[in-house]
């Protein structure tokens, strides 16, 4: 990408009016989508973007550019902006930067590799599959879309690492139409895979799985409304975890005392069936990564173990000022957004139970099958999340199906509420929006009953 | 109005190199910023960036293909053309498929809007950080039960951008903006609340920045002890905020392209009540006051004030040439874009629901009791504007007898997008320009299910 000498001369003149540390990052990312709609290839779309995001840091204070000009002017032009704030004459700093290991060559099929037209009928697979599933499938939309990343990242410390990142989604979304109006749902797969991904994944099976959930939707009662037992089912219901206490773990919202988190670590925060850990490196899944945007290894942080309270998200800056490592969660959208404390893939760890018993324990209260986001205001530990589908559960059995509702909670209340942990485990899938930028993280955790939450149905 | 001949000119460029039998049409956007967010009296991050870039979009045989790029070099330029291109040969046929041509600006004349203000580029970085730490300082100072405030910051933002096809349809736009916010944490001992107060402009003197601590330090100060409250169905009173929030989801079941392809709830009901009869819902761009105005979509063409409901009837859907063409019609000028990264699609800049006369507390005093809703939280998993279901976290006050009572938080309030249009009491006067695509208004809607403890 930059030549070793440029990224240094360009740190250099980023600190020459001073400054604590400095940081160049770049990246040059290519993506592909295509859309298919009505039955018809509809779209197929690329785009490249390529550029250089520098920030400079003195004090409390970090001053940011970035440029799509990655010519050594075009970069000194970037530092001169992001060095705005430091204005002192000081004596010229000289940089030295140590390559980390070259990033081992990824075992994928890359996107570029592979001809358009295969991603194309990919999704003739899946249409054609949701609308043989059933005949009131009436709209089906099939996405597909892959990213090939590379960054790389230099600082004023010496650091100098570089990485290669491939991303691979397909989603079907699917209306099915019956007396009762419609209904829709999807299904949406990712992984940092290449197209191999669908050696994997049958982008049938995945149209066949949105089209009977928006089929069954028709049949769907109002959701109940007040509190209740809720029965999450493996994989979807780690939303709730990233939004209930993962958010609030972040360390830039402990730092500014905006957490009901903050000054609680060695605290009993959950449930002892409670292990919540935040793990970048683990397996293929959608927030995995093998360095994070500041260049540091990612790794597997334990943030509550048996419900106490371990440790909290950590960014560059934000460990730096407690003079402690870096957990390598500092995350940035695209060069042009500042890194900040961000998730990757958050699990909750599987315990002892079979997940049918959790069902059987349950004498009335809801199963949740999938989410579909969520919220929070970490500052109050408030969260909401929205299931997409859901069903009744009565005298131990899963029965009726229920429309789309929210879920409302706190998350120190809530964590204290997980009553049974299954012996299972899923991921899901996510994009996590937080102060406008959004990156890809996935969920995970295993079955699980909590005690109640506030169902925000409309039946009586 | 100057022109910047610069970006024109790269899009007719791009637009004049169409082939036989091909349709080219290029976008070109160049915007630049400055950030500032600031906490404990000092500066935490200051930005100042530019970005631009191009989206092209050919069709040839019926078929459409896009590409972009985040850079206006003549060779990214060229190979963003020839990807486009091959993009195009992977589309299906679809006779429909189609830019805007000089029929489709239909006898409408662009709206002499003046978005741009010079003494905005003008304004040094320096007062920008001022602003920001002054409203973190004022925020903070407000209430002796401010604890602290969680962010502050000021933002602005000059955009141009220029469209031009290969059938001579052409625009060029230029708009500044500005907001400044800040988040307030209170707490008296019964637990942290929150507050965000914000305001925006087209420059600096139109930023209305007394009213942020006010907004911010009130919204948190008052639900203070804030508790869930048993469940139950209550008329509720939208704050201009969470109106314009569900303006923004209710807007997708207007769109001409969700409607063609099975996907608006209110396909079918063209002409019939779908509304309360005091309900009104226009879209208008030309509006210079609305935040969304723009005197040309997305695709060129010179935008129009649409009317969507009126008397409570649905009147009509949003299109862009091609939802237009398909459904017999023509564009209503509603193109809009994601950036340069995205072909045109379908949607509103400027919805609004038509004020009423009588001022927010008459709409409080006209109920029993109600809930007061200040703000609501996971509006984008909890709403379905394909079916219509709507169920959202909410935080806020009971009103009782005209006046504000208990603060509530941890509730939500659902119903369906289709009931709450039908169930709309009354329209406040307070109508609220708001950054966004929807303006802000007080709404009683007569009931929904709350549920709580």
């Amino acid at each position: 990408m930059i030549e070793t000498d440029i990224l240094r001369s360009t740190l250099e003149h980023a600190l020459r009016h001073g400054g604590d540390f400095a940081e160049v990052f770049v990246e040059d990312r290519r993506s592909t989508s295509a859309r298919y709609d009505e039955g018809r290839a509809e779209e197929l779309v690329s785009g490249r973007e390529r550029g250089a995001g520098i920030r400079v840091v003195r004090g409390d204070t970090t001053g940011f550019a970035h440029t799509a000009d990655l010519s050594e002017s075009g970069l000194r032009a970037a530092a001169e902006a992001a060095a705005g704030a430091s204005r002192d004459a000081t004596a010229p700093r000289s940089i030295s930067l140590t390559p980390a290991s070259a990033p081992a060559p990824l075992d994928v099929v890359m996107p570029e590799s592979v001809e358009k037209r295969r991603k194309v009928e990919l999704l003739a697979r899946a249409d054609a599959a949701a609308r043989a599933e059933s005949d009131v499938v009436t709209s089906v939309t099939a996405s597909y879309a892959d990213a090939h990343r590379q960054i790389q990242v230099a600082n004023s410390d010496g650091l100098l690492a570089e990485d290669d990142q491939v991303r691979t989604r397909m989603v079907v979304q699917c209306v099915a139409t019956g007396d009762t109006g419609m209904q829709s749902a999807h299904e949406g797969p990712g992984r940092t895979l290449g197209f191999e991904l669908f050696d994997t994944i049958d982008p049938e099976e995945v149209a066949r799985i949105a089209a009977r959930r928006a089929v069954k939707l028709l049949d769907a009662v109002p959701a109940p409304s007040g509190k209740l037992p809720v029965v999450l089912k493996r994989g979807a219901g780690g939303v709730l975890f990233h939004e209930a206490c993962g958010h609030g773990l972040e360390a830039d919202h402990i730092v500014k005392d905006a957490s009901v988190f903050t000054g609680r670590v060695g605290e009993q925060v959950a449930s002892p069936l409670v292990t919540l850990v935040d793990d970048g490196a683990y397996g293929r899944e959608w927030g995995t990564l093998r360095i994070d945007d500041e260049g540091k290894p990612t790794q597997r942080n334990v943030l509550i173990e048996n419900g106490v309270l371990t440790d909290y998200m950590w960014d560059l800056l934000r460990s730096r000022k407690q003079g402690r490592p870096s957990s390598a969660n500092g995350r940035r959208q695209s060069y042009k957004h500042l890194p900040m404390v961000r998730m990757t893939n958050t699990f909750l760890l599987e315990g002892e139970t079979d997940p049918d018993d959790i069902v059987r324990g349950v004498d009335y209260g809801i199963y949740c099958a999938q989410l579909g986001g969520g919220q929070v205001d970490p500052a109050t530990g408030d969260f909401v999340f929205g299931v997409t589908e859901a069903y009744l559960i009565e005298k131990g059995e899963i029965t009726r199906p229920v429309r789309a509702a929210q879920l409302i909670g706190n998350g120190p209340e809530v964590l204290k509420l997980v009553d049974v942990v299954g012996n299972d485990f899923e991921t899901w899938t996510g994009m996590c929006g937080k102060n406008g930028q959004t990156v890809p993280v996935s969920s995970g955790q295993p079955t699980l009953l909590v005690r109640e939450m506030t169902v925000g149905g409309t039946a009586a | 109005v100057t022109t910047s001949p610069e970006l024109l000119d790269v899009a007719r460029r791009l637009a004049s190199s169409a082939r036989a039998g091909e349709q080219v049409e290029a976008y070109v956007l160049r915007t630049q910023e400055t950030d500032v967010e600031v906490f404990g009296g000092e500066v935490e991050s200051l930005t100042t960036a530019g970005i631009q870039g191009i989206g092209v979009r050919i069709i040839v045989d019926h078929r459409q293909g896009y590409a972009s790029a985040g850079s206006l070099d003549e060779d990214v330029i060229d190979e963003t053309l020839q990807e486009a291109r091959d993009n195009a040969t992977f589309g299906e046929p679809d006779d429909h498929a189609a830019m805007a041509a000089p029929v489709d600006v239909d006898g409408v004349v662009p709206a002499e809007l003046e978005l741009w203000r010079d003494a905005l580029v003008h304004v040094p970085t320096e007062q920008k950080v001022r602003i920001a730490l002054d409203l973190e300082a004022a925020t903070k100072a407000r209430d002796p039960r401010v604890r602290g405030v969680e962010a502050a910051g000021y933002g602005d933002a000059r955009a141009e951008s220029a469209i031009a096809n290969s059938s001579g349809v052409e625009a060029y736009t230029r708009r500044t903006t500005c907001s400044a916010y800040a988040v307030a944490l209170a707490d008296d001992g019964s637990g942290t609340q929150t507050g965000y107060g914000f305001a925006a402009g087209r420059t600096i003197d139109e930023l209305d920045l007394e009213s942020i601590p006010r907004d911010a330090v009130d919204r948190a100060v008052r639900l203070l002890g804030a508790k869930p409250i048993p469940s139950r169905r209550i008329p509720v009173v939208f704050d201009p905020l969470v109106t314009r929030s569900v303006l923004g989801v209710l807007s997708s079941a207007f769109n001409g392209e969700m409607l063609l392809k099975g996907r608006s709830m209110l396909a079918g009901r063209l002409g019939e009540v779908i509304a309360a009869p005091i309900v009104e819902i226009v879209d208008d761009p030309t509006d210079p006051l609305s935040f969304g105005a723009a005197a040309y979509d997305s695709e060129g063409l010179p935008t129009r004030r649409n009317e969507l409901i009126t008397d409570g009837v649905l009147r009509g859907f949003l299109h862009n040439v091609y939802t237009g063409r398909r459904s017999g019609a023509r564009s209503t000028g509603s193109a809009v874009r994601g950036g340069y990264a995205s072909a045109p699609g379908v949607g509103v800049r400027a919805l609004s629901l038509r004020p009423g006369s009588r001022p927010p507390e008459a709409l409080m005093a006209s109920v029993p009791e109600a809930l007061y809703v200040q703000s609501v939280s996971g509006l984008h998993s909890g709403t379905n504007p394909i079916s219509g279901d709507f169920s959202v976290g909410a935080e806020g006050l009971l009103v009782r007898d005209g006046a504000f009572a208990e603060p509530v938080r941890e509730v939500t309030i659902a119903s369906t997008l289709q009931r709450m249009l039908l169930d709309i009491g009354e329209v406040a006067s307070d109508l609220t320009y708001l950054p966004g695509a929807a303006a802000g208004v007080t709404m009683l809607v007569k009931e929904m299910s709350l549920s709580g403890v």
